[in-house]
């Protein structure tokens, strides 16, 4: 993986293994809804760390949006505290949460998510781009990536020009681009047959054999078997965390 | 913002604008036209000025040309009719006492009209005998095509010799050299020494000055004033068409010049004045060129804020067009603003973004405009025969216009992408 372009600013290194790369401390998320008062979350305390492969679990209702939310830093908590690599996100202004997204997370979607009108390769670019990584290094990189994922003869087709599959390998290679400490998954396979979603999560479990930290956030109950660590979710808590439970 | 990023920017709004290519240029039109108008009716307005200034000047700005009119109620004038002569008009005395009283008066130059054949043997054009001085021409500002203007020397002396206007010489000399030949007016001969350049002021006069005395069409031969006194005498005879008039005029029309252009309006008022007292008809007709200069490049001013209103008018209805269509291109967008927000792009990041797209459309539109708004003067040259004058700065200030219409509508759609929550719209279908 390229170094180039991502060094960490304030973070302690992802492979001490010691210190958690995501903590949450009392997360509670509230949305007003016309007068009622909607707590999505209630009170969540988490500990994620650098080489975990979670997936949180949970039926629908349950928060697992607004926790990927918060995870994601597209959202921040009314109540409690998140760090992220150390750094404290849940209070951060606007800009700062941009860039922390940027360089921190890697966001892979259900819809793939890519951008219809750039090519294979600029997709690819688009984090890097908004790090302000040099045009040919962000090349490189790009190139690198879509190579690894399968798509280095595909460079420049269009999304619309490339299978469900294919374009979730673009969406894992956008990820990858800026190096993140954490990887969010939103049902990444729930697109795709079942031929093009196992690929994908061979692929998941390839990156976790190299170190990264992977979250993914599904309903699908297959998944618990495939990762070391499960997170079920209800009413907005955690009702089972499989790490706990086995201390 | 780095180049890099500009020129990235750049790329990504063109393929942006590139995938609705249809939609961009409709939306691009609306600036196009507006430009187009800027540049098209500030060359014509323009130019139709600068006709009109250059007519007047031909006319001398430091000059006021008083003209004798034939006036309209001869039956007050019931000695006149017994007379059988009809006097009116411009006297020795006005001019004396003009001369002598307002300040400022450098020259006058004194003409008289006898409107009659002019022949060449055979050949024969309906025209005018124009007696006047020698330094005519410097003062009308009439350039001599060919040979020379008569001298004072030949005044003096009241020699036959004439001067014709470029159009008289064509029609009464079509083949041969006028210089040296002779043109007979009546029953006196004159020596053809010279042709002078027609007289500009004549459309001039037709138009702006609500249509002129007998001046038919510039078919004139000037002889000095003395020899027209000499051979034609002070009374004028006319049988025309079976009808006889006799008429007294002593000077058709007198130019005086006001050393001071400062001063040409009050000297003017001061020469309405003498006039006034001296003449119990109106008699005459007083035109100052200045004055009516003046009141064209007023008439030019107001046509400029009528032509700059609808121009700003249609630019602005181009703008609105654009903020419109970039408010549906951000909804039609949300997701991917959501997407991009996800990677890490700042509010700045995404309302750079819609403002260089916006700018880029109306920018093109510009270019367009620019191109057919100078397309637009050409072919009215050309088919109108109009004189359109495109000034360097127009088309710069058209296209910088247009690209900050770009700005100033591209402003709050950009911002209303920004602010989008990007929960919301990446959940956006």
């Amino acid at each position: 993986m390229p170094e180039a372009g991502v060094d960490t600013v304030t973070a302690p290194s992802t492979s001490t293994g010691g210190k958690p790369v995501i903590e949450l401390r009392g997360v509670e998320k509230h949305y007003r809804m016309g007068s009622v008062l909607v707590k999505a979350l209630r009170g969540i305390d988490l500990e994620i760390f650098p080489g975990d492969y979670v997936s949180i679990l949970g039926p629908s209702g349950c928060g697992k949006s607004t926790m990927l939310n918060i995870l994601g830093c597209l959202d921040q908590p009314t109540v409690g505290t998140y760090l992220l690599d150390g750094i404290d996100v849940s209070e951060l202004p606007d800009d700062d949460l941009s860039m922390v997204r940027g360089k921190k997370l890697g966001f892979i979607f259900q819809s793939y998510n890519l951008i219809q009108q750039l090519t294979v390769v600029e997709n690819i670019e688009v984090p890097l781009y908004y790090q302000g990584v040099s045009e040919k290094e962000s090349r490189e990189i790009a190139v690198e990536l879509a190579t690894k994922v399968g798509l280095g003869k595909r460079l420049d087709h269009k999304p619309t020009e490339l299978s469900g599959g294919q374009q979730q390998r673009v969406a894992i290679a956008r990820a990858l681009s800026t190096d993140p400490s954490v990887i969010l998954a939103d049902e990444a396979t729930g697109n795709l047959d079942s031929k093009s979603g196992s690929d994908i999560l061979q692929i998941f479990d390839e990156l976790n054999a190299d170190g990264k930290t992977l979250i993914m956030i599904t309903h699908d109950e297959g998944m618990a078997e495939r990762t070391p660590r499960v997170l079920r979710l209800k009413d907005g808590e955690v009702a089972f965390d499989s790490y706990t439970a086995e201390k | 913002m780095s180049l890099f990023r500009l020129k990235r920017s750049i790329i990504l709004g063109m393929k942006s604008l590139w995938m609705h290519k249809l939609r961009s240029l409709l939306t691009a039109l609306g600036i196009v036209f507006g430009v187009a108008s800027v540049i098209a009716m500030l060359a014509i307005g323009e130019g139709a000025s600068y006709e009109a200034q250059q007519q007047i000047k031909d006319l001398g700005s430091q000059n006021i040309i008083l003209e004798s009119v034939k006036p309209t109620n001869t039956t007050t004038a019931g000695e006149q009719e017994r007379s059988l002569i009809l006097e009116y008009g411009l006297t020795y005395e006005d001019i004396s006492q003009i001369q002598a009283t307002v300040p400022g008066v450098e020259v006058t130059v004194p003409a008289r009209r006898v409107k009659d054949f002019l022949w060449n043997q055979s050949n024969s054009v309906d025209g005018v005998a124009l007696g006047t001085v020698s330094w005519f021409p410097t003062m009308k500002n009439r350039d001599i095509v060919r040979g020379r203007y008569f001298t004072q020397m030949e005044s003096d002396d009241r020699t036959p010799v004439c001067v014709l206007t470029k159009s008289l010489a064509r029609n009464l000399f079509p083949l041969n050299e006028p210089i040296g030949q002779t043109v007979r007016m009546q029953t006196s001969y004159f020596r053809v020494v010279g042709v002078i350049e027609d007289d500009p002021a004549i459309a001039a006069a037709e138009s702006e000055l609500d249509g002129s005395s007998e001046t038919s069409d510039g078919m004139e031969m000037m002889i000095p004033i003395t020899t027209l006194e000499d051979h034609f005498g002070e009374v004028l005879f006319k049988y025309r068409s079976g009808s006889f008039e006799a008429e007294k005029v002593e000077f058709h029309e007198v130019t005086a010049r006001i050393n001071d252009p400062e001063q040409v309006m009050p000297a003017a008022l001061a020469i309405q004045h003498i006039l006034e007292r001296n003449h119990k008809e109106v008699d005459y007709k007083m035109t100052v060129p200045l004055d009516l200069l003046r009141r064209a490049e007023r008439t030019k001013q107001i046509f400029n804020i009528v032509l700059g209103s609808i121009a700003a008018i249609s630019l602005l209805v181009g703008g609105i067009g654009i903020m419109n269509i970039m408010l549906a291109t951000v909804t039609e967008r949300t997701r991917e603003i959501g997407i991009r927000r996800a990677l890490g792009a700042k509010k700045r990041d995404i309302v750079f973004q819609f403002l260089i797209e916006t700018v880029i459309l109306s920018g093109a539109g510009g270019i367009l405009g620019v191109g057919l708004g100078l397309a637009i003067p050409i072919l009215v040259t050309q088919f109108a025969d109009m004189v359109t004058i495109i000034q360097f700065w127009a088309p710069t200030l058209a296209f910088t216009i247009s690209v900050l219409i770009g700005v100033l509508f591209g402003i709050y759609p950009a911002f209303r992408a920004a602010d989008m929550n990007p929960v919301e719209a990446l959940r956006h279908e």
